[in-house]
């Protein structure tokens, strides 16, 4: 057999921009005929929009891709994909709900149909489910909604394995094994041993490390959107892995505040969140804290700001607050502007009770409290009467800050909120924070960015849902961090 | 045995068939004389253009989208079919076709553009009264001879609403529920992202949908002509909403591509009924469409208890 047609697939240089952030930033990846790829990384290093590419979801910006030697830069996408034999199975779930187990397989295949399909559906899925996942206890004959979303993934699972007509040569997995218990993990990942040993090929992405430490024969480290480490399994263990995934080159530009020295309880208890897990860490802010919630993305933070901000003003079961509370939003478009409205309007909408006149809004007040929050923020407009949507990206984000800092909020919750905004406006809302959390204002950060978690007193650090620790600054790294986002046995 | 009963998926499934079932029964305490051959013909007979209807909106409402101008649409296919199908066939014919082309067309451009469907429904349904009006400015014009025919089929034992209501169903039945293709089409209600990453065209789908709606909105608007031997531009303009509600009243959901043809058509059969058995308790039809709104408010309040013990 000769070089290319060993190699499955092969990118060089892929790139790929949505606007100004660079997912992928000149990958070269390369996959030989019956190995198991193990590709790890942090959040936002890019290893999902590289499965996007490599399954023809999402076209790369610039790079070559060849498919068994044959350059298809070009003219590659989800049928390309099909064509190639390369498979995925996606974190999120693309079963369609209201269709049986069977009908999901037709979808998938083209060639089921005609008289009989029903039946021959049946046959496939059940099958490869009985290969994979002896005892699954699933019918083909289930509706998909019904299901538990364990054995959701186990369809979507076996469904990707399955063969009708196309070839079968790659299938990437993606955190294949978050819904499924220990049991049917170990079922997953020995089965794709053998047909790895049968000469095909798997791409194998979690966050649980010892998976890819047993499975993989190749590991491939991502960070920030490139390859920073690609070597055989026995090469790594653990710790170097994490290592790896961390801070490769130091990330600085961003000034760290000098650390006051404050002393926790010196001020009054303002949140409070416990968990009826016995091991894990309760919640705790008080007055002037800046408090930063980490982990992995997904594992409960959004939750947890959600329960917080439900449970404003009220002392109800294990949550308690004291005190008004805004949220600022971080999918800015879905659940952060009013993208018919104007930026003085947008920032007023949280204060509207203080400023009403017999009963209406005071036109005056409210232009007042946008012009106020124009100069402290430095929103860049002409004139604030301008659409919300004439800002950029960034500055938007301003907005909804000033939103939540103009209004009467005393804990203020931040999901996310740094999401694709440059390095400049960031240091000057870091800036703001501060300064608001001296006046005496509590601040409860989820971030997936480590660099912000230095400008938060303390950190906690969330996994499946919970809180797994609770990080002093003084105490703060990502390597930290990142052992503490991982299981420690899995 | 009683706990297969008492599961929510079986009540779920169960509801329309009971709700039409209690109707009937109450109709015939009410009324024993309705309990014959004669008696459901007339009661019923205006369930088919209704059904119709409802299968149309029910194709709507699998991809997720909302047809407010199904009344409209068979409104217009009512009036070209009391004139220019009974007055020169070919002519009638072609324009019956270019409407379900127009239908489909429409399909594709709220694909393409991304628009919301209710929107571009709402302002076609102006644009089918006006062109109704245009071809018939008074009630009038006659119903083909044919259509009369067949709308006035005696058939043995079972009246002719409950066997051609059957009969849309198993069809309707077949095509989107057991075909092969029609898993897809479905599938493009559940979870549109994934039925295109496997390959497939969502705006074929939706061409496809809309274009099986106009196909059954031009049955509906023949089968009532048929009834009625006239037509009239504002003649089912209340059909719109009872097309809605029958598809949700027979088990569909708005959103997520879970509809059910018999239940659609048997949503339709109780909307009908509902009529009937108001005017046999003599309240006035002016209270009908609101006694009506009663039965589908007290159906999906079940519906949503029942789904409150699924959870």
């Amino acid at each position: 057999m000769t070089e290319s047609t060993r190699t499955i697939v092969a990118l060089e240089k892929v790139a790929k921009h949505f606007g100004a952030v660079k997912a992928l930033n000149g990958v070269d990846l390369r996959v030989e005929a019956g190995e198991c790829l193990g590709l790890v990384g942090h959040n936002g290093a890019g290893k999902s929009t590289l499965m996007h590419v490599l399954a023809g979801t999402l076209t790369p910006s610039s790079g070559t891709m060849s498919v068994r030697g044959e350059d298809v830069t070009a003219r590659y996408g989800v049928a390309g994909a099909n064509a190639a034999g390369i498979r995925c199975v996606f974190q999120e779930l693309s079963l369609c709900p209201n269709l049986t187990v069977a009908e999901n397989a037709r979808i998938f295949h083209p060639s089921l149909q005609g008289f009989g399909w029903k039946r021959r559906a049946r046959a496939l899925i059940g099958a490869k489910l009985d290969e994979i996942f002896p005892g699954h206890g699933i019918s083909a004959d289930d509706v998909v909604g019904d299901l538990s979303i364990g054995k959701r993934q186990m369809v979507e699972i076996a469904r990707a394995f399955t063969i009708s007509d196309a070839p079968l040569d790659l299938v990437i997995l993606d955190e294949p094994t978050s819904s499924l218990d220990a049991f049917t993990a170990r079922q997953l990942l020995d089965y794709v041993r053998k047909v790895v040993g049968g000469g095909m090929s798997c791409i194998l992405i979690t966050h649980l490390l010892r998976e890819i430490l047993d499975t993989s024969d190749r590991i491939v480290v991502m960070k920030d959107g490139a390859v920073v480490a690609a070597k055989k399994t026995e090469e790594f263990d653990r710790d170097s892995l994490v290592r790896a995934m961390g801070n490769v080159v130091e990330m600085t530009a961003i000034k760290v505040h000098e650390a006051h020295e404050r002393q926790r309880g010196a001020t009054p208890l303002v949140v409070e969140a416990r968990s009826s897990d016995r091991d894990a860490v309760d919640l705790r802010a008080h007055r002037g804290e800046i408090i930063g919630l980490a982990g992995l993305a997904g594992h409960g933070q959004t939750a947890m700001l959600m329960k917080i901000f439900d449970a404003a003003g009220k002392h109800r079961g294990s949550t308690r607050v004291d005190g008004p509370v805004a949220l600022v939003a971080g999918d800015r478009q879905t659940e952060g502007v009013f993208h018919l409205w104007s930026i003085a309007q947008n920032i007023g909408v949280r204060s509207l009770a203080g400023m009403r006149r017999h009963g209406l809004i005071d036109a005056s007040a409210e232009a007042a409290l946008g012009e106020e929050w124009k100069r402290r923020i430095g929103i860049k407009t002409p004139d604030m009467n301008n659409a919300i949507l004439s800002l950029s990206g960034g500055n938007q984000q301003k907005a909804l800050f000033a939103r939540a800092l103009a209004s009467d909020a005393e804990i203020i919750l931040m999901d996310d909120p740094m999401r694709g905004v440059d390095v400049g406006t960031k240091l000057e809302v870091y800036d703001l924070i501060r300064d608001e959390a001296e006046k005496g204002r509590t601040f409860l950060w989820y971030t997936t960015e480590t660099d912000e978690l230095k400008n938060c007193d303390h950190t906690y650090v969330f996994r499946d849902g919970v809180i797994v620790a609770d990080i002093a600054r003084a105490d703060l790294s990502e390597e930290k961090i990142l052992q503490c986002s991982f299981k420690e046995s899995a | 045995m009683l706990t297969a009963v008492t599961s929510p998926k079986f009540l779920r499934a169960a509801l329309p068939g009971a709700s039409f079932a209690i109707l009937l029964a109450a109709i015939f305490y009410v009324q024993p004389r309705a309990m014959s051959y004669f008696g459901l013909n007339l009661m019923l007979q205006y369930a088919v253009p209704i059904a119709l209807a409802t299968i149309a909106q029910m194709f709507i409402i699998t991809v997720n989208d909302l047809d407010l101008s199904i009344g409209a649409f068979v409104g217009l296919t009512a009036t070209i079919g009391a004139t220019l199908v009974a007055s020169t066939p070919l002519l009638g014919a072609l324009a019956l076709l270019a409407a379900i082309a127009a239908y489909g067309a429409l399909g594709a451009l709220v694909h393409w553009r991304n628009l919301p469907s209710i929107v571009v429904t709402l302002g076609m349904s102006f644009v089918w009264l006006g062109v109704a009006v245009l071809i018939l400015p008074t009630p009038g014009g006659s119903a083909p001879g044919w259509v009369k025919a067949i709308m006035g089929l005696k058939t043995p034992w079972v009246p002719f609403p409950v066997v051609a209501a059957l009969v849309i169903g198993i069809v309707v039945h077949v095509f989107l529920m057991m075909s092969s293709y029609g898993a897809v089409l479905r599938g493009a209600g559940g979870n549109p992202r994934a039925v295109s990453r496997a390959g497939w065209s969502l705006l074929k789908i939706k061409v496809i949908m809309y274009s099986a709606a106009g196909f059954f909105g031009v049955l509906s608007g023949l089968s009532l002509i048929g009834l009625t031997s006239a037509a009239d531009a504002h003649i089912a303009d209340r059909y719109t909403l009872y097309a809605i509600a029958g598809v949700i009243l027979g088990g569909g959901e708005f959103v997520g591509g879970r509809v059910s043809p018999f239940g659609a058509v048997v949503g339709a059969l109780t909307l009908t009924l509902t009529g009937s058995f108001l005017i046999f308790l003599k309240i006035s039809p002016d209270w009908q469409i609101g006694a009506q709104g009663a039965v589908l408010i007290v159906v999906l309040a079940l519906r949503a208890l029942i789904k409150r013990r699924e959870v």
